[in-house]
């Protein structure tokens, strides 16, 4: 069943039913698989993918490298939950290379993005020395092209 | 003043433009339509056969290749021939590359046709045929397929077409518009009824490798057939490359060597730059093929088992993409259909009349859209069947 899973990570709105008609499965399944799926956090949630920077919404994110030193027994993961559960913090890996962890942030501005390292991040106990690149501009984000619109040029040829 | 009826060829003067022209010329007129009638894939050429291409041109290769095209394609066009779809044609005197499958088609049929030579055509079908067939001094003898027999070519039908001035039969599958293929058993029944005749074959096999369920089978595969047969091809709908202009056609020798002669002064060679993007394709691309008919077969479902849910019955398209689906129930025309469905629903898909007389109670309905497209559209056919049944 992991079409389904492939059909919802390209399109999440697409319905039980839709997906029931392009799989030649029943809707009943469907639906039971999804929620099996839900339960079973393999799937863990809907977004939608936004260009802000076609709205009003002050908007930067940044990339933020940031070195840690291990704790005894624990290795990352304390240090981990402490920086993930900050609100601001949209995504964090913990990465192989020249240092420990990545984070993606957002917030609204540069500033608002440079407080939250400063006063929050950077104090957090075990962080040796952060990193922060910010966005410029997005091209391309979970496969989706930025600023493409996609119109259909395809000429109407007598058949 | 000039009479250009004098001017022109007589044969050229009587050839009937595609019936679908007017249709398309109303079309560009509306904003907002959802259309299905596009006879092309929706997605764009791989990127990696695309930058075969660009670097094919930053290294300056923008000369003419010889006539057959490059040694290298045709060669790994073998390749590919053998390895999909059991093939055996020699890259170097069995193969030649053309502009698209139609110029395949068109070299094809002259090389063949002496005046007054009978070409069996059945139809519906793509619409090229007749017209080329006739530019060549032929008599295009058309078969109308039918419903019952899944659009099929019966060796029944094809029996009672024959006559001693049958030349060549074409056979137009995977088929546009109906979506109808052959199975090997279906092939084996045809070549009982051709071997033993003289007949040539044209294979016209552009949908190959977009059929579902079932592998293509050509019918140059069949004891006896490969011979007589002449398979014209192309990388447009399984490569999403219908820019590029480029195809190909496979034969036995003697007929390459001949037909090579008319593609040599009328063409000279398919243009480098596609040769190029095509050699990828061939060597990188079966994975995006796949990918291609995943997708194309997932639409398939939605639009066969849509139409059927509000009430509209098709024959289950097997190959290509397209559905052809029985609108004669509704007690319209098929233009009337399709000029109705256009105006007041802003929705367009294709006549079936587009395809002659044949297409009479049908209509040609294209897959190559987003499932979004295509569920957009099957809720505006919904709305107009459901005013025309108060």
């Amino acid at each position: 069943m992991d079409k389904i899973l492939k059909l919802l990570e390209d399109d999440a709105t697409l319905t039980p039913e839709q997906i029931a008609v392009m799989l030649s499965k029943e809707v009943g399944d469907i639906k039971k698989a999804i929620e099996k799926y839900e339960e079973n956090g393999v799937i863990l949630g809907y977004k939608t993918i936004v260009d802000w920077d076609k709205t009003d919404r002050e908007y930067v994110s940044a990339l933020i490298e940031v070195k840690v030193t291990p704790q005894r027994d624990r290795g990352f993961d304390r240090i981990a939950e402490k920086i993930y559960n900050y609100p601001e913090v949209q995504s964090l890996y913990l990465m192989s290379g020249g240092f420990d962890f990545m984070l993606l942030i957002e917030g609204k501005t540069m500033k608002e993005v440079a407080y939250f390292v400063a006063q929050k991040l950077a104090p957090i106990e075990f962080v040796t020395s952060t990193a922060t690149h910010f966005v410029l501009k997005k091209y391309k984000d979970k496969g989706v092209v930025y600023g493409n619109m996609e119109i259909d040029e395809r000429g109407n040829m007598p058949l | 003043m000039i009479d250009y009826n004098k001017m022109l060829s007589d044969t050229v003067r009587e050839i009937k433009p595609s019936g679908i022209r007017k249709f398309f010329d109303l079309l560009s007129d509306m904003d907002n339509v959802v259309s299905l009638t596009v006879g092309q894939p929706d997605f764009v050429t791989p990127w990696h056969i695309r930058e075969a291409a660009i670097e094919s041109l930053e290294k300056g290769k923008t000369y003419y290749t010889s006539n057959a095209g490059t040694a290298e394609v045709r060669c790994e066009l073998a390749k590919y021939l053998k390895r999909r779809f059991n093939l055996d044609y020699d890259g170097h005197d069995e193969i030649f590359i053309t502009v698209g499958g139609s110029e395949a088609i068109d070299v094809a049929i002259r090389a063949l046709i002496n005046p007054g030579d009978e070409v069996i055509v059945p139809i519906p079908s793509f619409v090229c045929y007749e017209p080329i067939a006739k530019l060549a001094g032929a008599k295009g003898v058309t078969v109308t397929t039918k419903l019952e027999n899944k659009f099929k070519l019966t060796p029944e039908e094809l029996k009672s077409a024959i006559t001693p001035k049958t030349k060549l039969l074409v056979l137009p599958y995977p088929n546009n518009p109906t979506g109808a293929i052959l199975t090997r058993e279906e092939l084996e029944a045809l070549a009982d009824v051709i071997r033993g005749t003289n007949i040539a074959i044209l294979s016209d096999e552009i949908y190959a490798e977009l059929t579902y369920g079932k592998r293509h089978v050509s019918i140059a595969e069949i004891d006896g057939m490969r011979e007589r047969t002449i398979i014209a091809s192309g990388f447009s709908k399984a490569y999403a490359m219908t820019g590029w202009r480029l195809g190909y056609l496979c034969a036995p020798k003697p007929l390459i060597k001949q037909m090579l002669k008319i593609h040599q002064y009328a063409i000279m060679c398919a243009p480098t730059t596609s040769q190029f993007a095509t050699l990828e394709a061939l060597q990188n691309g079966d994975g995006n093929i796949e990918m291609l008919r995943t997708e194309y077969n997932r639409r398939r479902v939605v639009i066969y088992e849509g139409l059927k849910s509000i009430g509209i019955d098709s024959f289950e398209p097997e190959g290509a993409f397209y559905i052809y689906p029985n609108i004669a129930p509704f007690g319209l025309s098929s233009d009337e259909f399709a000029e109705k469905l256009l105006y007041e629903q802003k929705c367009a898909i294709v006549p079936g009349t587009a395809f002659g007389e044949c297409g009479e109670g049908f209509a040609r309905i294209s897959y190559a859209y987003s499932v979004k497209h295509i569920n957009e559209a099957l809720e505006r056919i919904e709305a107009f069947v459901k005013s025309l049944k108060k």
